[in-house]
């Protein structure tokens, strides 16, 4: 933040525009964790932080450094890379854990885990 | 050539994150280039299936689409948040999926759950079958259609 006097009005003005609007995404997300009904429903939200909150702050984060070192600087790109790549398992891991306790208490709402009703029929033991 | 570098596209992607993490220097190029020959050698002790991909066209054009999936998507769900419509209910629906590669498969996951709105939750190998929770769930088919002319089609052309 020391550096930040530096950088001329345009590169100021572009990361403030892009910071903001990363950070108000994310917290809009963020909102939806809070408002929305049901955990599958609540799993949805914060992937706009993850998506394009995430890549809003990076772009902001790619103009403020190139601009101070006056050379491109992409490893942001890295960050988006793994983000991307390291979200679904979270999210994965939460939904089915959630399925598998809905199962088990016999909630209408969630489709029945048709992999162990197949597996039963195939060869006579769940799997 | 594949003997030397079993894995060319893992030690090209090696190389590229160990040159953007380190700064461009003919020092670090060098290093990189050791690492990634030498670490992606590692993978041979785990034996993965091999990929097999079509370069073309087809990437460019999926991974245009899943930016622009992504952005659309970002603000669907920001106004289902923020406004609350009546009309708005999420459900399960299962995607019958014609893709057998596992690494098609992953890529698959990792874009539907990507995409705000869609969630991968769990694939049946025996069937085919992929279940997804969608927040604005108004037509099954609708939803069904989309994911396999968007991206199936795309990815059974990329992975052979």
């Amino acid at each position: 933040m020391i550096q930040a006097p530096d950088l001329p009005l345009w590169a100021a003005i572009a990361v403030g525009f892009f910071v903001l609007l990363g950070a108000s995404i994310t917290l809009v997300g963020a909102l939806g964790l809070l408002r929305m009904g049901n955990f599958y429903e609540r799993i949805h939200p914060p992937t706009l932080g993850t998506t394009l909150g995430t890549a809003c702050i990076l772009i902001a984060s790619m103009i403020c450094f190139s601009t101070l070192h006056a050379r491109p600087m992409v490893h942001e790109i890295l960050i988006a890379i793994f983000v991307t790549l390291t979200t679904p398992i979270t999210l994965m891991l939460l939904a089915r854990a959630a399925l598998y306790r809905d199962r088990i208490e016999g909630s209408e709402n969630v489709p029945d885990d048709r992999i162990a009703t197949a597996a039963v029929d195939d060869d006579g033991s769940p799997t | 050539m594949t003997r030397l570098v079993p894995f060319p596209l893992l030690a090209a992607a090696l190389f590229v994150m160990w040159v953007l993490l380190t700064g461009f220097s003919p020092g670090h190029v060098l290093l990189g280039a050791v690492v990634a020959l030498l670490v992606s050698r590692v993978m041979l002790m785990l034996g993965p299936e091999p990929v097999r991909i079509r370069f073309g066209s087809a990437i460019v054009k999926l991974a245009a689409l899943v930016v622009a999936d992504i952005v659309r998507s970002n603000i669907a769900v920001a106004r289902i948040v923020l406004f609350r419509p009546a009309e708005q209910r999420s459900g399960f629906i299962e995607f019958p999926t014609e893709l057998r590669s596992p690494y098609a498969l992953a890529v698959l996951a990792i874009i539907i759950t990507a995409t705000p709105g869609t969630l991968w939750v769990q694939h049946d190998a025996r069937r085919h079958v992929v279940l997804i929770h969608v927040l604005d769930l108004v037509d099954d088919e609708a939803w069904i259609a989309l994911i396999s002319d968007r991206y199936e089609r795309l990815l059974l052309e990329i992975f052979v």
